[in-house]
């Protein structure tokens, strides 16, 4: 039977895919809700269908951040009340605000909180709730939580307990799959309990091998070895990772493909049979097996291959009675080979790369069918439109080996969302100005998506995107994430999961700025500062001529450059509209902005290209920020720039004799004594943080002179734990 | 006629060249700029009119009469500051070391005295060796009329000191008598005696940076209200201060136009406060999120850090911001925070520019050390201070307002003009938990009863409203409209009239 109302617009959707921001903007919600109108929804958009009265009018979301107020947007959407929990650390978290209700379970860490299944099934009971959407990690994989979900007679709007299973343990998948016979990667399938075990089976299947958390996800409990000793090293601190993050400590062993592609396909299914694959996703750009930068499709697969995958991978879920939203992830050969790797019984963290080239809600498509409505969209209605690119933006810091930077987000004004020029910009987020990014949880802060016409494009918008995406307080990867987009190997789609490691083998220490770069930066701050200066030459009371006084010729500091810049003409006052010449016997061109003193981004035109630059204030300065670049930037007449540049180049202090902590974090041991003699490589001391312990090491041979920090300590960043001799 | 204009030229390039080019190399190679340098980046482009070009001076002992160098070490004269007349005096420390002459000294009385008949701001750029010694008491002399001239200036016009290289001896007491003293990192020092007489009066062995230099002078003594990486740094931040002041005690600070909605609501502001009442928040993102486009000029940024002051502009006028710092000692007042801040009030007062207060002070910091250090007495500087400023006073509480430190805040009592409160506020005598442990003595050995007690305590005087059901509060406001209503108040005082009783001065306990 044909749906009477099709949840969603899929012939509008080509033409316009996902517009995420704006609830009331679905085309389709408009059309589904004209025919009944239930009335309970403050939206009264997309609830009713023909089976509107099996649809939920209540649900709660057991998780947090962004993918929490995810779900809760597109159940508003729905008219569908909204529950949120929360810790204490979560409190004042945006998700809460965001929920009609929400449920306080327990204090800061998950294991005392958001994984406790008594406390979101009280939680339920309390507010009424009717299903649970677990979002992605903390229960949303584990089968006893929908069990005690459905002894309650509450819905789990994921998948039935006997496909997790089956298919969310990675061993019982992996041995579904070959009994399906699906190709899978050479490995061992049971749970190894010891280390040595671990290792004789690693020899057996050959290195370089793989150490995996059976509940894992998401890179976490991941490890490679490359020998039997690395095995050995690695598999306890793997497990006790597990532990801690999954609460569940089982592991397997794989054999480790070298160059490979990570690419995965999204499928829904509905409680009546029915599987449909939404395309693939490439996720190669990992750092350390932690996911950085998604997109779909993948620029690998051809037609014939992305076919195949998705066939295999509805045959698994079919095999299994899958009926939700759920992801099969392969690893690929650069020859298109691939592999089974495994199967997430969730929704993915970057599931919305697949509704901006499907215009398909991922998470309405997951509510519609726990409420035991059938699939409304064929195979053949899938068409993939466009291409979207993901970037994950981390409270890491880039430039200190991505440690974590926890802290009060002082600044965040994420890019605009929307549509236009046929460039979407969509950014998923669970944090508002002023929130605390915390050490118990990850420190993921959002996810920016932007979907154009063709791959090339999506990355240029999302470069642009980054650029105007301003946060302060703590320092994002956002940098990084910029390099990437500039990177010509990424732009080129020659992918693999190695690519990280291989193009920054000595970490990120930073761009160094293009001309390109330079001339952009140039341009702004001499744009802002003769409005600064126009400004000045207004101020009361003051006598004649004025002192920002029109002049041809400048100079612009970069850092230490000087860079001579001519402004033949223009008007300087709010919006300017200068003509520029960066550099020695550049030609000039136009540049424009309506920026104004204390706007922190400075959007402009300059030329051809539009513009954003990120301003921050530095002494008698500014601190420009663009494509990845910072820049101390001074503008100045060539004479005081000919002063300026007699100042002495300071060296900043040399602190290779102190071992300074690394981030915000907990010092959970000292390995030392003063006095003790160490050698480079040894352990030091060990600092917790954001759940991972991250162990500190001598640099070079020495002598401990002095120990400044003891166990239990909670230290800020840079703070001295110890001193060399 | 074209001989005497040509001897003018020869002459004033004579004049400019001061102590001549390998003293001048000398000085840049030392990472230092020359008098006339550090005065062409000050002032506005060609705006300086230099006076007393050709003075020389007229020692004839030690064989001086034959070393004359025309300008005598000091260059003055006036100048704009974006279109804002100022003098200045700029020491040429290639000329006999900047050392003071008789008519060195004359020079500097000469620009002084037309910057306080004018009404004008003087600036001292400093970078000399003290009293030229060949001349003896004739220095001694000169000296005395320039303190002088500083105290008589005083309150009338800011005068602003910038130590670009030694000061030493005589020297320092001008600056120390001035508004504001700034040095610059690595290149300037200044104390009353160096090194050498340290070591032979008290055996102590200490280099020009540990006895004088900008990291001691920001930090421990505070004799410095701020350092700079280098001159250029130091004279274009100098230019930044300067537009933030009025030229004189009867002007009003320049008004910028305002590009920031005065109405502006910052909801991030609602979150500043953490839930645990012991975890600090930065004080500081609340000045830069209330004040204009985030511009703030910090005064004794290191020294006492646990009080903030500096200048910012609301609607596009200056006030000046005075604000406990949870961040480091929780906040506390102690002898060193007192000063710093009863100082800057005191010169917002002067000068006529409106004073907001922002509160979070768990009390006077307790010890030996303290009160040996005369807390009684630095306090009451702050009290004193508030107390005796006519000029438009705001006070936001935003968390703890405890026990004495409360009233001394700007608190109503005092003269706050208004006061304001965020919901998150505590107005009270103490901590709750101090406050229990002391009314319920008894309950001490039961540790239930006591948190009982504490949760009472806390029920009843953690919060705003007992003070403002006294009006001892005008109002509780949410604080993402901190920005607004400070706005607001400062707008409705802007014609605040207070007389006071005659008198000669008052006398605050220095």
């Amino acid at each position: 039977m044909p749906p009477r109302v099709r949840p969603f617009c899929l012939e509008e959707s080509r033409l316009r895919p996902y517009v995420p921001a704006f609830d009331l903007s679905f085309c389709c919600c408009v059309r589904a809700s004209s025919s009944k109108t239930r009335g309970n929804g403050p939206h009264g958009t997309a609830g009713p269908t023909s089976w509107g009265e099996r649809m939920f009018s209540k649900i709660l979301i057991a998780n947090r951040g962004e993918i929490a107020c995810r779900v809760i947007r597109t159940a508003r959407r729905m008219g569908i009340r909204t529950v949120a929990v929360f810790s204490d650390a979560d409190r004042d978290a945006l998700h809460v605000a965001q929920a009609d209700e929400a449920v306080h379970i327990g204090p800061p860490p998950a294991a005392q909180s958001y994984l406790l299944i008594d406390r979101i099934v009280a939680a339920c009971k309390q507010t009424g709730a009717e299903a649970v959407h677990p979002g992605y990690g903390f229960l949303s994989e584990r089968a006893a939580f929908p069990r005690a979900l459905e002894a309650e007679g509450i819905v789990f709007i994921g998948p039935n307990p006997g496909a997790i299973d089956a298919m969310g343990d990675k061993i019982e998948s992996k041995k579904f799959a070959a009994a399906a016979k699906v190709s899978t990667v050479p490995g061992n399938l049971d749970v190894i309990e010891s280390i040595d075990e671990a290792v004789r089976i690693s020899d057996g299947i050959g290195y370089p091998v793989m150490m995996k958390a059976s509940a894992g996800g998401g890179g976490k409990g991941m490890r490679i070895a490359w020998n039997a000793q690395e095995v050995a090293e690695g598999f306890a601190r793997a497990k006790s990772e597990a532990a801690s993050s999954f609460g569940d400590d089982r592991m397997f062993i794989e054999k480790f493909i070298v160059n490979p592609r990570h690419i995965e396909i999204q499928l829904l299914g509905d409680k009546h049979g029915n599987v449909i694959y939404l395309g693939e996703r490439e996720c190669s750009i990992q750092r350390r097996n932690q996911k950085v930068i998604e997109e779909a499709p993948s620029p690998l697969l051809d037609e014939a291959t992305r076919k195949a995958m998705g066939e295999q991978s509805v045959a698994l879920a079919k095999a299994v009675g899958y009926d939700s939203a759920g992801t099969v992830e392969f690893v690929a050969g650069q020859d298109r080979s691939f592999f089974f790797l495994e199967m997430n019984t969730r929704l993915q963290v970057e599931h919305p790369v697949t509704e901006l080239v499907t215009g398909i809600d991922l998470v309405e498509q997951m509510i519609r069918v726990a409420a035991g409505e059938k699939l409304s969209i064929t195979q053949a209605d899938v068409t993939l439109t466009g291409w979207a690119v993901e970037s994950r933006v981390y409270a890491e810091d880039p430039y200190r080996n991505f440690l974590p930077s926890t802290g009060r987000l002082v600044r965040y004004v994420p890019p605009a969302e929307g549509e236009e020029d046929g460039v979407t910009v969509r950014n998923d987020t669970g944090v508002v100005e002023g929130a605390e990014i915390s050490m118990f949880y990850d420190p993921m802060i959002a996810k920016l998506v932007t979907h154009a016409p063709t791959r090339i494009e999506a990355i240029d918008a999302q470069a642009k995107a980054l650029d105007a995406f301003l946060i302060d307080g703590i320092q994002p990867n956002i940098p990084f994430l910029t390099a990437l987009m500039q990177h010509p190997r990424w732009r080129e789609g020659r992918l693999s999961t190695g690519f990280i490691a291989e193009e920054f083998p000595d970490g990120f220490t930073g761009l160094s700025p293009d001309e390109d770069t330079k001339r952009v930066l140039a341009s702004a701050a001499i744009a802002m500062d003769l409005v600064r200066r126009e400004r000045l030459d207004n101020l009361d009371g003051r006598l004649r001529p004025s002192s920002g006084k029109w002049r041809e010729n400048w100079v612009v500091r970069l850092d230490r450059e000087m860079v001579p810049v001519r402004v033949p003409e223009g008007f300087a006052a709010v919006p300017i509209e200068i003509d520029v010449a960066v550099g020695e016997g550049a030609s000039p061109v136009t540049v424009t902005s309506d920026w104004r003193p204390g706007d922190p981004l400075w959007r402009g035109r300059i030329g051809r290209d539009e513009v954003v630059v990120q301003v921050r204030t530095a002494t008698s300065g500014v601190l420009l920020s663009h494509a990845g670049v910072t820049l101390f930037a001074r503008v100045m007449t060539p004479e005081i720039a000919r002063l300026d540049a007699l100042m002495p180049v300071k060296v900043p202090p040399d602190l290779s004799r102190f071992l300074l902590c690394p981030m915000p974090g907990l010092v959970v041991s000292i390995a030392v004594a003063e006095d003790q003699e160490v050698k480079a490589g040894e352990v030091l001391a060990v600092v917790e943080a954001m759940k991972m312990e991250n162990v500190l090491r001598a640099e070079r041979d020495g002598k401990v002179a002095k120990i400044n920090a003891k166990p239990g300590d909670s230290l800020a960043v840079d703070a001295v734990i110890l001193e060399f001799a | 006629m074209k001989d005497v204009l040509d001897e003018l030229d020869r002459r004033r390039e004579v004049a400019r060249l001061g102590g001549g080019t390998r003293r001048i190399d000398a000085q840049h190679g030392r990472g230092k700029l020359t008098a006339r340098e550090r005065i062409e980046i000050l002032l506005d482009d060609g705006s300086f009119e230099e006076f007393d070009m050709f003075v020389e001076h007229r020692c004839t002992d030690f064989g001086m009469e034959n070393s004359k160098v025309p300008g005598d070490g000091v260059v003055t004269g006036w100048g704009t500051v974006n279109g804002r007349t100022v003098f200045v005096f700029s020491k040429d420390f290639t000329v006999f070391g900047g050392s003071l002459s008789e008519t060195h000294a004359q020079k500097m009385v000469k620009i002084q005295d037309m910057a306080l008949k004018n009404r004008a701001p003087i600036i001292g750029l400093f970078d000399a060796g003290g009293a030229r010694i060949q001349e003896g008491v004739a220095a001694l002399a000169g000296y005395g009329e320039v303190f002088l001239r500083n105290v008589r200036a005083s309150g009338v016009i800011p005068q602003i000191s910038l130590i670009m290289g030694p000061c030493a001896g005589g020297d320092v007491y001008s600056p120390a008598m001035t508004d504001f003293i700034f040095m610059v990192r690595d290149t300037s020092y200044m104390y009353v005696t160096g090194p050498d007489v340290v070591k032979t009066v008290t055996n102590e062995t200490v280099t020009h940076e540990q006895l004088g230099g900008a990291s001691v002078h920001t930090v421990k003594s505070s004799i410095a209200d701020g350092a700079f990486e280098n001159d250029v740094e130091a004279l274009l931040e100098m230019r930044r201060l300067i537009d933030f002041l009025p030229a004189n005690n009867e002007a009003d600070a320049p008004a910028f136009e305002v590009y920031d909605d005065p109405d502006r609501i910052d909801l991030s502001l609602d979150r500043l406060i953490p839930d645990n009442p012991n975890k600090p928040y930065d004080m500081k993102e609340l000045i830069l999120k209330t004040v204009d486009e985030s511009d703030f000029f910090e005064i004794q940024a290191t020294h006492a850090r646990n009080i903030l002051t500096g200048f910012g502009r609301i609607e596009g006028k200056t006030v000046g911001i005075v604000a406990n710092q949870p961040m480091v000692l929780a906040g506390v007042l102690d002898s060193d925070a007192s000063r710093k801040a009863a100082r800057f009030v005191r010169f917002c007062d002067c000068f006529g520019i409106p004073i907001v207060t922002f509160v979070d002070v768990p009390g006077f910091l307790p010890g030996t050390a303290q009160e040996y250090g005369g807390l009684i007495k630095h306090g009451a500087k702050l009290l004193f201070a508030y107390s005796e400023a006519t000029v438009p006073k705001v006070t936001v509480i935003t968390r703890k307002a405890y026990g004495g430190a409360y009233d001394v805040m700007a608190s109503k009592h005092i003269g706050g003009d208004l006061n304001y409160a965020w919901p998150t506020a505590e107005i009270a005598v103490m901590g709750a938990k101090g406050a229990a442990e002391i009314l319920y003595r008894s309950d001490l050995a039961d540790p239930e009863r006591i948190a009982a007690r504490i949760k009472e305590y806390e029920t009843r005087f953690a919060n705003p409203f007992v003070a403002a059901e006294r009006g001892y509060i005008d109002e509780v406001i949410f604080p993402h409209s901190t920005r607004r209503r400070v706005s607001r108040a400062l707008q409705m005082l802007r014609n605040k009239h207070v007389e006071t009783p005659w008198k000669k001065h008052d006398n605050i306990p220095l």
